[in-house]
């Protein structure tokens, strides 16, 4: 896995609730053995229409030029819920996300973001309103998300902590997996499943 | 000091905790490894590239479904992306020696259709899938939920998950189900109450007379939508329907060995004196047959209420929504027309939901502007329903009756709603395009979905006109 250390970014407003993984990427684009190539087709009914064509960038925000780029996404209450496919952060990786700043997430999607160094932050209702608003504003403010501290710097300089489980941080941070991790344990797994009556 | 009183759930987690790692989540024993086609292939590619192999192929089973054609096993799959999926995972079982129900072996079915079929779903047991809908093994009083293709990977590697406790929610559900109600008519009320993220960090456990009066199947239905409250897992504590369900199934214990099984699992139940972090408690007179309206499960209504208006001004995700399903704040629900009906998917396509749709399609016919598809959850319930002439009603009626598979679901295998149209569902999520893109789906109990296909429109199946002179009434 891909260490996730601090990133500097402009962001993309997406301000809806209740973002499934439907949306984020449809199951018709599920039929690849690879965990590659999603991005082409993140939020693709957001993104093009009826004969597969772009849509505007007032139909949008997707196609707005003013936030091509962007590495984090900005939405609203519970965040990828829904199916738990993991094409869901495998599509925003590809696309070039790296951070999704939401109100709440959705449990699964939560947990599958984390082992794809894709960092989802958790931040109060107000707080995300308020980045909305100034990035509609000005598109090239930038945001800083710093892991180790554990802080968000908005634009205008505010700082706002965000939550995740130690364990969590420490595998971002060095770019650990779980797999590693368990299978250091294996001896402990085998002892435990002779002892289990 | 004595062990204080627990939770259902608490006991199950408790059971399994190998490790707590300081700081971090516990390292959680996984009993039953449920794979399909779809979330599995690039966690068998991790393994390859770890040179690691399936730990316990003895605990894995795997079956095709999501990208499977519904149409007669013998048509080669058109799709050449679905076919190299569901190679792969022949591939993938064969190499690492996990048992695989496969098309034609009379056992392939959706994967939450045939655990609890073949006795693999057992009380007390830790359950995963990379599917979300994993929830619906709860109704045994399994601890089931959905994992992603990582966690996947790390549970072939180890058997293991690292996994954080999650919180604990009652919904208990007292009295009567008025007649024509149903498990599914529960579980839209549940969410509709608590919302789509209602049960975001939590198990739930459902309680209630109204619970323990489901069959297995109906709780399956219940304990399955889970997921839509946004909960990690359902749970319903074992009690004599779930220990006659699994008597005599393929995988359970067998003989003395059974009842003694059944002892254990007849004590598996929430200490009295237990302590939930929530609890919500509802009538169960207070259900009627309902459906959705929205983009999202938490949108529904009784089938004789009004489309509500937005809660509050400038709400544009509701205003959206309404505008996709081309509603209007304030119209009836009943009478909006459908264009498809589909009966199947893992939360309603057992033995006893085909009884239910066969029983009001009989004698019926289908919408001259509807297309009805009935999918049966697996091939056991296929040769069931046909050895009871389920099938002939149905086809009767003017339903397709075809192969089993998710289906119309999630629309990944041709069965598709077109741009536009509207469906009456049995199945699960109602989100935009999931049925297709452009796909207008409206979620309901079997019976309403019948009634929606006879009439062309949404409907409350207990005002249906009788069915003709030849009809021998309903079950």
């Amino acid at each position: 896995m891909e260490a996730f250390v601090q990133l500097e970014s402009t962001c993309m407003p997406f301000w809806r609730d209740d973002i499934d993984t439907d949306q984020i990427i449809p199951a018709r684009f599920l039929k690849g053995t690879t965990r590659t190539g999603y991005g082409q087709n993140l939020f693709y009914d957001w993104r093009y229409d009826e004969q597969g064509q772009l849509k505007p960038a007032s139909a949008s925000v997707f196609n707005d030029p003013r936030y091509a780029g962007a590495q984090i996404l900005v939405s609203g209450h519970n965040f990828g819920c829904g199916s738990s496919r993991e094409h869901a952060p495998w599509a925003l990786k590809d696309f070039g996300f790296c951070v999704v700043i939401a109100v709440s997430f959705a449990d699964i999607f939560y947990n599958n973001a984390l082992k794809n160094s894709l960092l989802p932050v958790a931040l109060p209702k107000q707080v995300v309103t308020g980045l909305i608003e100034a990035v509609q504003a000005d598109a090239s403010c930038q945001v800083v998300v710093d892991l180790a501290t554990q802080q968000v710097q908005l634009p205008g300089g505010a700082q706002h902590a965000f939550d995740i489980n130690p364990f969590r941080k420490q595998c971002l941070l060095e770019g650990v997996d779980d797999v590693g991790f368990v299978l250091a344990r294996l001896a402990q797994i085998e002892a435990w499943e002779a002892a289990r009556p | 000091m004595p062990d204080r009183s627990k939770t259902l759930y608490e006991k199950i987690w408790d059971a399994h905790v190998i490790e707590q790692v300081t700081d971090g989540p516990s390292v959680l024993y996984i009993d039953r490894h449920l794979i399909h086609e779809v979330t599995s292939p690039q966690a068998f590619a991790g393994l390859a590239q770890r040179g690691v192999g399936v730990r316990r192929p003895d605990k894995t089973s795997a079956t095709v479904d999501h990208s499977l054609p519904t149409t007669p096993r013998n048509e080669p799959i058109a799709d050449a992306q679905a076919k190299n999926q569901i190679e792969t995972l022949r591939q993938n079982c064969a190499a690492h020696r996990v048992t695989l129900y496969d098309v034609e072996s009379g056992q392939q079915g959706i994967v939450h259709v045939i655990g609890p079929e073949l006795g693999l779903t057992q009380p007390g047991q830790t359950i995963v899938c990379g599917d979300s809908h994993t929830s619906t093994h709860g109704a045994f009083g399994a601890l089931a939920f959905g994992i992603g293709t990582s966690e996947v990977e790390l549970v072939l590697a180890t058997q293991c998950l690292l996994q954080a406790p999650s919180k604990t929610m009652e919904i208990r559900v007292e009295g009567c189900l008025k007649p024509g109600v149903t498990a599914k008519d529960i579980i839209l009320f549940i969410i509709s109450r608590i919302g789509v993220g209602g049960g975001t960090g939590h198990v739930i456990e459902y309680t209630g007379s109204a619970i323990t009066g489901l069959s297995m199947e109906g709780r399956m239905t219940v304990c399955n939508m889970s997921i839509e409250a946004g909960a990690r897992a359902g749970l319903i504590a074992p009690d004599h329907t779930t220990v006659e369900y699994l008597r005599g199934r393929p995988c359970v214990p067998q003989g003395e060995a059974f009842d003694e099984a059944a002892q254990a699992w007849l004590a598996l139940k929430t200490d009295d004196g237990a302590v939930y972090d929530r609890q919500i408690l509802l009538k169960a007179e207070d259900i009627e047959p309902m459906v959705t309206y929205g983009t999202n499960p938490g949108m529904a209504l009784g089938i004789s209420q009004t489309v509500p208006a937005a809660m509050s001004d400038g709400d544009e995700d509701y205003v959206a929504a309404l505008a996709y399903m081309q509603l209007e704040a304030g119209q009836p629900i009943a009478g909006t027309a459908i264009d498809v009906a589909f009966i199947g998917s893992c939360t309603n396509s057992r033995i006893e939901d085909l009884r239910a749709a066969a029983a009001i399609a009989k004698g019926r016919k289908v919408h001259h502007r509807v297309r009805g598809l009935v999918v049966p959850g697996s091939e056991a319930i296929k040769q069931q329903a046909e050895s009871e002439d389920l099938h002939r009603i149905f086809m009767a009626a003017g339903f397709e009756w075809r192969e089993p598979g998710c289906s119309m679901c999630i629309a990944m295998n041709g069965d598709m709603v077109a741009p536009g149209q509207a469906c009456a569902s049995t199945s699960n999520r109602n989100f935009k395009g999931r049925q297709g893109k452009g796909s207008r789906t409206f979620l309901m109990s079997p019976a309403m979905a019948v009634a929606a296909a006879i009439e062309g429109a949404l409907v409350d199946v207990r005002t249906l006109a009788p069915a003709g002179l030849d009809a021998e009434g309903v079950c």
